[in-house]
């Protein structure tokens, strides 16, 4: 069977159109049921004792006193936990509850149960632990040195990834280097990390969640609870946000825990703060770079350090340093190439995935580097870019040839097409400048400047990883209505996947109505909600098994209808003859009969990469995008105002042009905040700003109205030809606007988020 | 204690009231009225926003007892039945929606926005809505849908 033919483009509601989101209409009326909202009766709540020190020995635990609390049902500690005491996503490092050391602030190290939140918290006061205070480890350079006291077995390096490509000792005309750090970001989604869970008479646990991966985190929880699969059982509470903060595991472990011990059902919810504790960073980053060109600006080499911090412990790290390295020079044909980049454990709070997965940390520096480049060649930064821009057929510095369109070129020239907003002129508008109604400036010391910026990013999992999606697709009649279900474990986040798994139905069988049931593990995986990657993978297991229904209702239109099943197609509620035109009315074709479906679908593989040399084809797909920033600076007060920020980005098709501008706006905005507001700040491995008072995230006055443009550039290996949307506006929002403030200002500025003292240089 | 408050025009009552507990507390745990969230309980997301006796207010730092006797209309409260508020239909036509979490304390703002300003500028809908975070949509949506909403009142 082919996979293309006969697809109805035109479908009422399908691929191409921009429906209204089924949750749409229940979330504007507040019935939603977000996973902090769930209740249920005789629920208890928990709450988590966190360790207040980046790094200690503990020499005991005392819970009497919490015990004895009235409305207390149980307080855990490591030794109630049943099976093995470790999880994580790449390296089970990471206890469920500490045992003799605690290797960052805000580890979990005790668990309550009690009938109030206040009655949890109070227990949790009470719980005394004591601590053998040590010195925290917390430089990524010094780890890679192998200085300092080791904090896991072998050692503080958690991966090395080189990359050695063309020539090594290659010289140039043209030599500019620069050392650039990336701050620590938060996700900052607003839904808390919450869930519930509910013990079961099989002495199982059915436990409801917000998460990126439900059957992730089963895995997890299985081993740490020492239980069979089919007595842990995992659906998706609704989920407000995720960004990469819920691939790790949050309250999943523990709620089930306390659930499991008291008998009852278990509610977990953290407060702001302690989600700030509660899940993994964006992993904070130095860089070092040595871009080598000929006088005309064309790349003769890069060579690069990279130091990535991923706290106490692995997560992500390895598959987040893989990416920066892999990305490493950005999207430009580079002949030769040099990068090492490592990622390491420290008692900095434990980073992980958050949107750009290691692509982002990479591109602030690159692009900072190419506007170097620009200038010590007397070139304009967008014509610097464009003379080494990559394109479909360059040989990437993992020696992987790009095999589909990769428009850098066209991004760029579209960009620079794009109207400027008009100058400032007369008196302006408090509301337009930097410091806004605080009335700051009337316009005096204010500048304006202009950046540009590229980035390239890998969709779907690589190096290897066996990448698959699960999917099951059922056609029936329904009360005179010929009706889909689709059911997948493919976790909704706020992306709108649950509309275009709708559209993609409506296209393959030709029917309005279609219900998705909810996302659970009671069917195979979908893999998790990142990387860009569901509309590709759970898009492509939806589809195939569409087809094969559909594949199947030919079949038995054919049988019924005494036609040949070649001349058959379905669409618009009808069985439609190539030749004779609609025969019949698909309600009555289905009569009785139900087709239904399930299939595992996969990308086609990648590779490792070489140990060595990082040579492979790592990759499935890269996604592109570009923007411009515009941002006016008060150079007295150090305060901005970006004024526009616009983008154009490649996205192969466009399955839901709205969803996709949402994207692109989503992403552009959590770039601007990188660039110029967002960071975790640490002090010896202390947070030192846990709420939204002091860790900032862009508000509607932050935010410049935006110029989109999509491209629809088909990649022919992928369903429906599209590409990967969620990240790359992320990754090229944060360089194009420190760019801008770098033409305004003359400022160096390697360091983002820019802050007020960078601009005024007090 | 005891607390009586009217809630969208009914008149409620939650007993052994803790004296710490919010009124997004008691709306979400004891009156059965989650709409309203809970994204920062610190007074700086605007998620939990509610109209207290008209005027919009971040229930998460309104204690409990400070609502008794008074009348509190939440997001449930804005719609005619099946039929949505205009709000609420244009937040849902215009892709204002993602993942939703910032949705209720934002239609509750430009509810009120509206209800004083028929026909507000952009720079009006960007200083009323600044004190309600979103991490999805980088706002342009949400300005749409408040754009179109005005224009259906
Ligand atoms: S929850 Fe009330 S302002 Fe954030
Ligand atoms: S839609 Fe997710 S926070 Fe606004």
């Amino acid at each position: 069977m082919t996979t293309t033919e006969s697809t109805d483009v035109t479908a009422a509601q399908g691929i191409g159109t921009s429906p209204v989101r089924p949750d749409g209409t229940m979330k504007v009326r507040g019935e939603f049921a977000y996973s902090s909202d769930l209740w249920h009766e005789d629920m208890l709540w928990g709450a988590t004792l966190r360790s207040p020190h980046p790094y200690a020995h503990i020499t005991g635990i005392d819970i009497s006193a919490a015990l004895a609390l009235p409305g207390v049902y149980a307080v855990l500690t490591h030794t109630d936990v049943p099976g093995v005491n470790r999880y994580g996503l790449e390296h089970p490092d990471q206890p469920v509850l500490a045992e003799d050391v605690v290797r960052y602030q805000g580890e979990p190290v005790a668990i309550v149960a009690a009938d109030h939140p206040e009655t949890a918290r109070r227990a949790v006061a009470k719980i005394d632990v004591g601590y053998e205070v040590l010195e925290p480890v917390t430089d990524s350079e010094a780890a890679v040195a192998g200085e300092g006291p080791e904090l896991h077995p072998g050692g503080n390096v958690v991966r090395h990834v080189p990359i050695r490509f063309g020539e090594q000792d290659v010289t140039a005309d043209v030599v500019v280097t620069g050392r650039y750090e990336v701050g620590m970001q938060d996700q900052a989604f607003l839904g808390p990390e919450s869930g519930l869970a509910v013990p079961a008479e099989d002495g199982g646990v059915d436990l409801f969640v917000a998460t990126q991966w439900l059957h992730v985190d089963q895995q997890q929880i299985v081993a740490a609870l020492g239980l069979p699969k089919d007595k842990v059982r995992l659906t998706l509470g609704g989920v407000g946000g995720a960004f990469g903060g819920r691939e790790d595991l949050s309250i999943q472990v523990h709620a089930c825990l306390l659930a499991l011990h008291t008998g009852k059902p278990v509610k977990m919810v953290y407060n702001r703060e302690e989600s700030f504790y509660g899940h993994v960073h964006r992993h904070p980053a130095t860089l070092y770079y040595e871009h080598g060109a000929d006088r005309d600006g064309r790349l003769v080499y890069v060579r690069a350090r990279m130091y990535l911090d991923g706290g106490a412990y692995a997560s992500t790290t390895g598959a987040v340093s893989g990416n920066a390295a892999t990305l490493g020079v950005g999207p430009y044909s580079v002949p030769n190439v040099t990068i090492d980049c490592w990622g390491t454990y420290s008692n900095n709070p434990p980073c992980g995935a958050m949107r750009g997965f290691g692509a982002v940390q990479a591109a602030f520096a690159y692009e900072s580097q190419m506007d170097r480049l620009a200038r010590a060649c007397g070139l304009d930064p967008v014509e610097v870019r464009l003379r080494n821009a990559m394109s479909e057929g360059t040989r990437l510095p993992t020696g992987q040839v790009v095999d589909s369109a990769a428009p850098v070129d066209e991004l760029l020239t579209r960009l620079r097409a794009m109207p400027l907003p008009a100058d400032r002129s007369g008196e302006p508008d408090l509301r337009h400048l930097p410091g806004g109604v605080s009335n700051t400036t009337h316009g005096e010391g204010v500048v304006r400047g202009v950046g540009y910026a590229v980035g390239i990013k890998n969709i779907c999992f690589s190096e290897g990883f066996d990448d698959y999606s699960t999917a099951r697709v059922r056609l029936e009649a329904l009360g005179g209505e010929p009706a889909a279900t689709v059911q997948t474990a493919a976790c909704e986040v706020g992306q709108g996947l649950v509309t275009i798994l709708q559209q993609i139905i409506r296209t393959e069988l030709g029917v309005e109505q279609v219900t998705t049931l909810p996302m659970d593990t009671s069917i195979g995986s979908a893999g998790s909600s990142s990387a860009s990657r569901q509309s590709y993978m759970t898009g492509g297991a939806v589809r195939a098994a569409a087809l094969e229904v559909r594949a199947a209702l030919v079949e038995h239109a054919a049988r019924i209808l005494g036609h040949d099943r070649g001349d058959l197609s379905v669409g618009g509620g009808k069985v439609v003859s190539r030749t004779d035109g609609v025969l019949a009315d698909l309600v009555d074709v289905l009569g009785d009969a139900a087709f239904d479906r399930t299939v595992e679908w996969r990308h086609r593989p990648t590779e490792s990469l070489d140990p060595e040399t990082g040579q492979g084809n790592a990759h499935v797909q890269y996604g592109f995008a570009a923007h411009r920033a515009v941002v006016d600076v008060d150079t007295e007060l150090g305060l901005l105002k970006v004024v526009a920020l616009d983008c154009v980005q490649d996205v192969g098709k466009a399955l839901n042009p709205q969803a996709v501008l949402g994207q692109i706006q989503g992403g552009s905005a959590q770039g601007l905040g990188l660039a110029v507001m967002e960071e975790i700040q640490t002090e010896g491995g202390v947070i030192r700003n846990p709420s939204f008072t002091d860790y900032l995230i862009p508000t509607v006055l932050d935010m410049p109205p935006m110029r989109i443009e999509v491209l629809e550039l088909a990649d022919p290996h992928a369903p429906y030809g599209l590409r990967g949307v969620g990240e790359p506006p992320t990754i090229s929002s944060t360089p194009a606007i420190v760019a801008a403030i770098r033409a305004a200002t003359g400022l160096a500025l390697d360091r983002v988020p820019v802050r007020p003292e960078h601009l005024t240089g007090t | 204690m005891r607390l009586n408050v009217t809630v969208n025009g009914e008149r409620r009552q939650a007993d052994d009231v803790w004296e710490g507990e919010s009124l997004l507390y008691v709306l979400r745990e004891r009156l059965g009225l989650p709409g309203s969230k809970n994204a920062c309980e610190q007074g700086e997301c605007g998620s939990c926003t509610v109209y207290l006796d008209d005027v919009p207010a971040c229930s998460c730092l309104v204690a409990a007892g400070q609502a008794e006797g008074r009348e509190v209309r939440t997001v449930e409260g804005l719609a005619e039945g099946e039929a949505l508020d205009p709000v609420q239909q244009s937040f849902v036509d215009a892709g204002a929606v993602q993942c939703g979490f910032c949705t209720p304390g934002l239609v509750v703002a430009a509810h009120d926005l509206l209800d004083r300003v028929p026909d507000p500028s952009d720079e009006e809908i960007r200083e009323a809505l600044a004190g309600n975070l979103c991490r999805c949509t980088g706002y342009e949506k949400i300005l749409d849908a408040v754009r179109t909403a005005a224009g259906a009142r």
